[in-house]
């Protein structure tokens, strides 16, 4: 998540939610994501929220964040105490790097949701990891510990790239990672980032040829995002290195689109493509879906039922709020019905499936046809009743959502 | 009850309609904006007792907020002061605006009085504004006392600047007083210099009334308020008089003298200066220059030197939310009471929506109009590039005046007439060479240079008004590392080889942008403007040229490519409220947008290309 909030309202010291937002809560699927905000190494382009343990100036930070997200876990099921929340259908852990932590500490997380609120049959459970962190050792205790998916920050193949991006990992330790996760008979999803200052177009084939080559079951590309605040940023702004233009960027995706298209990966939503719709990942798509989920950790975000809150961003801050017993949420807010239909078409429309057409107030409903004549939408979707958005409308999905709100 | 100074007691002060001539001195400070004449003029006050210690505040005369924060005077006045030297005298200080676009007003002013205090900056020297009013007050005759002020300042130079001023008026430097209007210091003498030196008002005290009007001010509560100076005859209270350039007559509700507030008297007499108020609520009805006469006992001859004030410069203004332009209305002509010289009618723009064509006496008046619009009605305006009046003749005889480029005629052109300006720059010698290349790069024509002093040189021009209502100014004084001063004066018309060039977004004509340049430097503006709005302008969903273009003659191009992507890659958990805010904000954004043609321009696009920086321009340079 970036580092710096949205504006919102105050959130309530016991982290209590409107009895509008627990309505209904039996009927709608509900995930839980835990961030680990630590890296050993903090990379020029990140903003996430994550430290390094010299920055903390505290060894023991892992230890006291493993204590206060235990404790978050305990108070989220108080909140939601009562109100029907059904078992947990997906766990993401992020950050971060959660391999930084031991893989028992991971499962103890895991473990925690599963008492608090029951694992439902077949749930995901995801951890992010660095191809440095993953040994076969580690990914059979992530198998021990019931995750059943591992994302690997691959990012490049192309060492110059990597270099740029201040990611250490050798190139070749991606495949052994790779190797080791499906070993212990977890599924495996490779990220990869394009548009990195200095990338040809044959780097960028380059990564994508040999992501391919490693079979995994999912893809995530993700256009570089030169974020305020971060190393690569003052770079940038220094001319140090170039920014990121959006045509390159384009040509890289529709590259990415073809190359993976090609080896049988099927695009699902913007920026991820996967084996089979079975390899999609459930947890994302409940971001997409408007699902509910608590997101437990320093910064993490949440929403139930219309509400999105956002916790405190150091982890000691987030620690001794919950040491008080008060709730680590900074802020909330309470969408209304314009913003909530807002949400679902901007979120809905990044899908494969699309949004369907009747969702739409009456003036989006005009804008389909205009859509599709300028190439945007895909025409026989929107006989069917659904806006699905074609190869040039995924690059330009903004216009497409402007349009589609009016 | 003010207290007065030690001689001037109260039974001694002549009255006003019972002064007579011989102890009345009628006197303007003239002076650049920023050497101090209000400051001075406040110690005046003080000084005559007019004004105490109590009631004093900094620059009491000037009344206008934008004024006082922008320490210049826009609108005269005229205060009565009694001084005893021998006997008691009646000092009548007739303030005079300070910029170049009110030298018709100044003019007025000068005309009223029989000397002149030329003050200058004893740290920084005369300017030229200065220099062009002290060769207006020479011409007038009028009797100049000269003095150099802010004397106590440490970077002062008293000696080197006496000399410059002696040298220009042709006295020994020793005459040149010194004053300090912070302190004091040199201002009792300044007072009893302008009794020995300035020559009382000569008048026919038993012919019909003639009073020259030289300022008019618009007040809520009053109506007009008119200042004049009576030059023969009087003027009573209740009678009616006349006005000798429209034959309009008015009741005198009021008659009176400030003394430094406004108060009713007896009348006015011979050389006597004071206000009248006659409930008239627009200043055209009581116009600068002209002359009043009582409507029973009518003068035969106006007094000389009037004329009506004319537009030089012109602007479209629009408000920035369309919603506004009924509140645009209302506050021009509320502005126009108080305004003679403001003009304007209704026009539309394609891309700017309903304003105004306004017409302005030069670019102060234009800024002055414009911030007055935007502070004091809550206004948030857009003026396209100014402009100035062009005579257009066609091959088939017919002739147009062009204000508005848009407006330009269509047809085989046989002549374009454009107005001239003598201007005058003072400015340390060592900028000669840079002065010279600019004048010239803008079309000016070196009339003569002189050397006030081994340091500093004067230099006359003429030059095409406009090439100076640009961004001449800011020009010469980044060139001259801001030592520069610049006065100027219309001094007529000339033909020209000027062309129209449209700027064009996909083929469609974007009429505010259209302009009239001279040939050789229309390729020149067309880059220009084609170059900013390539980097305004938002990329489209299509290609979007942007061509210059004179008549169906394209002259320069660029092309804005179409977008191929927007979209954010990673929307997760932690990314969808951001997204949102981001998508409503830009909601707002998408109102904002006018349409050219089916291009979609956000208006700060608009301003901004419009924006007299020239960054967007640099901008655009250094990125290629």
């Amino acid at each position: 998540m970036p580092s710096s909030f949205p504006p919102g309202d105050p959130a309530p010291a016991d982290g209590s939610l409107p009895a509008s937002a627990l309505t209904g809560m039996p009927q709608r699927p509900f995930s839980v994501y835990l961030h680990v905000p630590f890296c050993r190494v903090r990379c020029g382009y990140c903003d996430f929220n994550t430290y390094t343990l010299p920055e903390l100036a505290d060894d023991a930070a892992p230890q006291g964040y493993l204590r206060s997200a235990l404790a978050e876990v305990e108070m989220a099921g108080g909140v939601l105490e009562g109100a029907g929340t059904p078992s947990v259908s997906t766990v993401f852990v992020g950050g971060g790097t959660p391999t930084m932590l031991p893989a028992t500490s991971l499962g103890a997380l895991v473990a925690a949701v599963g008492e608090r609120w029951g694992l439902a049959p077949g749930a995901e459970v995801t951890t992010e990891a660095n191809p440095d962190t993953i040994t076969p050792a580690v990914a059979e205790q992530l198998a021990g510990a019931g995750f059943t998916r591992v994302s690997i920050g691959m990012q490049s193949a192309v060492p110059h790239v990597l270099r740029t991006l201040d990611r250490t990992h050798d190139p070749a330790r991606v495949a052994t990672a790779v190797d080791a996760v499906r070993a212990a008979g977890l599924q495996v999803s490779l990220d990869l980032i394009y548009g990195t200052p200095g990338e040809s177009l044959e780097d960028w084939r380059a990564s994508l040829d040999a992501v391919v080559a490693l079979e995994p079951d999912h893809v995530s590309a993700y256009a570089l995002v030169v974020e305020p605040g971060t190393r690569l940023h003052g770079q940038v702004r220094r001319g140090e290195v170039p920014a990121p233009e959006d045509d390159d960027e384009a040509d890289k995706y529709e590259l990415a689109d073809a190359v993976l298209g090609a080896a049988g990966y099927g695009w699902y939503e913007i920026s991820n493509w996967a084996r089979s719709p079975e390899r999609r990942c459930r947890h994302n798509l409940a971001y997409w879906q408007g699902a509910d989920w608590w997101g437990v950790g320093p910064g993490a975000h949440s929403h139930v039922g219309g509400v999105r809150w956002w916790n405190v961003k150091h982890p000691r801050a987030y620690g001794d709020r919950l040491a008080q017993g008060l709730s680590p949420a900074h802020a909330r807010e309470v969408l209304d019905d314009e913003e909530r239909h807002d949400e679902r078409v901007l979120l809905g429309v990044r899908l494969a499936d699309g949004l369907p057409v009747e969702h739409l107030r009456p003036t989006g409903r005009q804008a389909v046809a205009g859509l599709v004549a300028d190439g945007l939408l895909e025409g026989r979707a929107a006989v069917r009743g659904r806006a699905v958005l074609t190869l040039r409308g995924r690059l330009l999905a903004d216009t497409v959502v402007h349009r589609l709100l009016l | 009850m003010p207290a007065l100074s030690p001689l001037a007691r109260p039974d001694s002060v002549p009255q006003p309609a019972s002064t007579p001539p011989e102890v009345i001195r009628n006197f303007c400070i003239i002076a650049h904006i920023d050497h101090g004449k209000s400051t001075l003029a406040d110690r005046m006050l003080q000084v005559t007792g007019v004004v105490d210690q109590r009631q004093m505040r900094a620059q009491y005369l000037d009344r206008m907020d934008i004024e006082r924060e922008r320490g210049i005077t826009i609108k005269s006045q005229a205060v009565r002061m009694p001084w005893a030297v021998d006997t008691t005298y009646i000092l009548n200080m007739i303030d005079t605006p300070g910029h170049v676009d009110f030298t018709y007003e100044v003019s007025r002013s000068l005309a009223a009085c029989e000397g002149a205090v030329l003050l200058v900056d004893a740290a920084q020297g005369i300017e030229a504004q200065t220099l062009a009013n002290l060769y207006l007050a020479m011409e007038n005759d009028l009797t100049i006392i000269p003095v150099l002020n802010k004397i106590d300042l440490p970077s002062a130079q008293p000696q080197k600047y006496a000399e410059e001023i002696a040298g220009l008026i042709g006295c020994d430097p020793t005459d040149v007083l010194r004053v300090s209007g912070k302190t004091g210091e040199g201002v009792p003498e300044l007072l009893d210099r302008i009794v020995a030196e300035l020559p009382p008002p000569v008048g026919d005290a038993d012919a019909p009334a003639r009073a020259m009007i030289f300022d008019s001010v618009y007040d809520t509560y009053r109506g007009v308020i008119t200042y004049v100076r009576v030059v023969d005859g009087s003027l009573s209270p209740r009678e009616r008089i006349a006005m000798m350039s429209t034959k309009a007559t008015h009741e005198l509700l009021e008659i009176g003298a400030i003394s430094p507030e406004p108060a009713p008297t007896q009348g006015l007499g011979v050389g006597e200066v004071g206000y009248l108020i006659t409930g008239v609520k627009d200043v055209r009805q009581s116009k600068v220059g002209d002359t009043v006469t009582g409507e029973r006992r009518q003068a035969a001859e106006p007094l000389g030197g009037y004329h009506d004030p004319r537009p030089m410069v012109f602007s479209g203004l629009y408000p920035i939310d369309g919603s506004d332009y009924p509140i645009l209305r209302d506050a021009l002509d509320k502005l126009k009471l108080n305004d003679a010289a403001l003009v304007y009618e209704p026009e539309t723009s394609g891309a700017l929506g309903f304003g105004f064509r306004v017409g302005f006496l030069g670019m102060l008046h234009l800024e002055i109009v414009r911030e007055r619009l935007e502070r004091e009605f809550n206004l948030d305006l857009i003026s396209t590039l100014p402009n100035v009046s062009y005579d257009v003749r066609l091959d088939d005889g017919s002739e147009f005046e062009v204000t508005n480029p848009s407006e330009f005629p269509a047809g085989k052109i046989a002549s374009i007439t454009e107005p001239v300006v003598r201007g005058t720059i003072l400015a340390p010698s060592e900028f000669i060479g840079a002065i010279m290349e600019l004048c010239q790069n803008r079309r000016g024509t070196l009339l003569g240079m002189d050397y006030l002093s081994p340091e500093r040189v004067e230099l006359r021009y003429t030059l095409p008004l406009a090439e100076i209502v640009f961004d001449f100014f800011d020009a010469l004084k980044s060139r001259t590392r801001g030592y520069a001063s610049l006065d100027y004066e219309p001094s007529g018309d000339q033909e020209a080889d000027l062309v129209k060039v449209d700027i064009l977004l996909q083929g469609d004509t974007v009429d505010a942008f259209s302009a009239i340049v001279h040939r050789d430097k229309a390729y020149a503006y067309g880059v220009q403007m084609a170059g900013k709005l390539k980097e305004l302008i938002p990329r489209q969903q299509f290609e979007v040229p942007v061509q210059a273009a004179i008549g169906s003659r394209v002259i320069a191009r660029e092309t804005i490519r179409a977008i191929r992507k927007d979209v954010l890659a990673k929307c997760y958990g932690g990314d969808i409220s951001r997204k949102r805010k981001l998508l409503e904000k830009q909601k707002e954004g998408k109102k904002r947008m006018k349409m050219v043609g089916s291009v979609e321009v956000p208006q700060e696009a608009f301003i901004a290309a419009l924006s007299q920086d020239g960054s967007g321009a640099e901008t655009a340079k250094s990125k290629k």
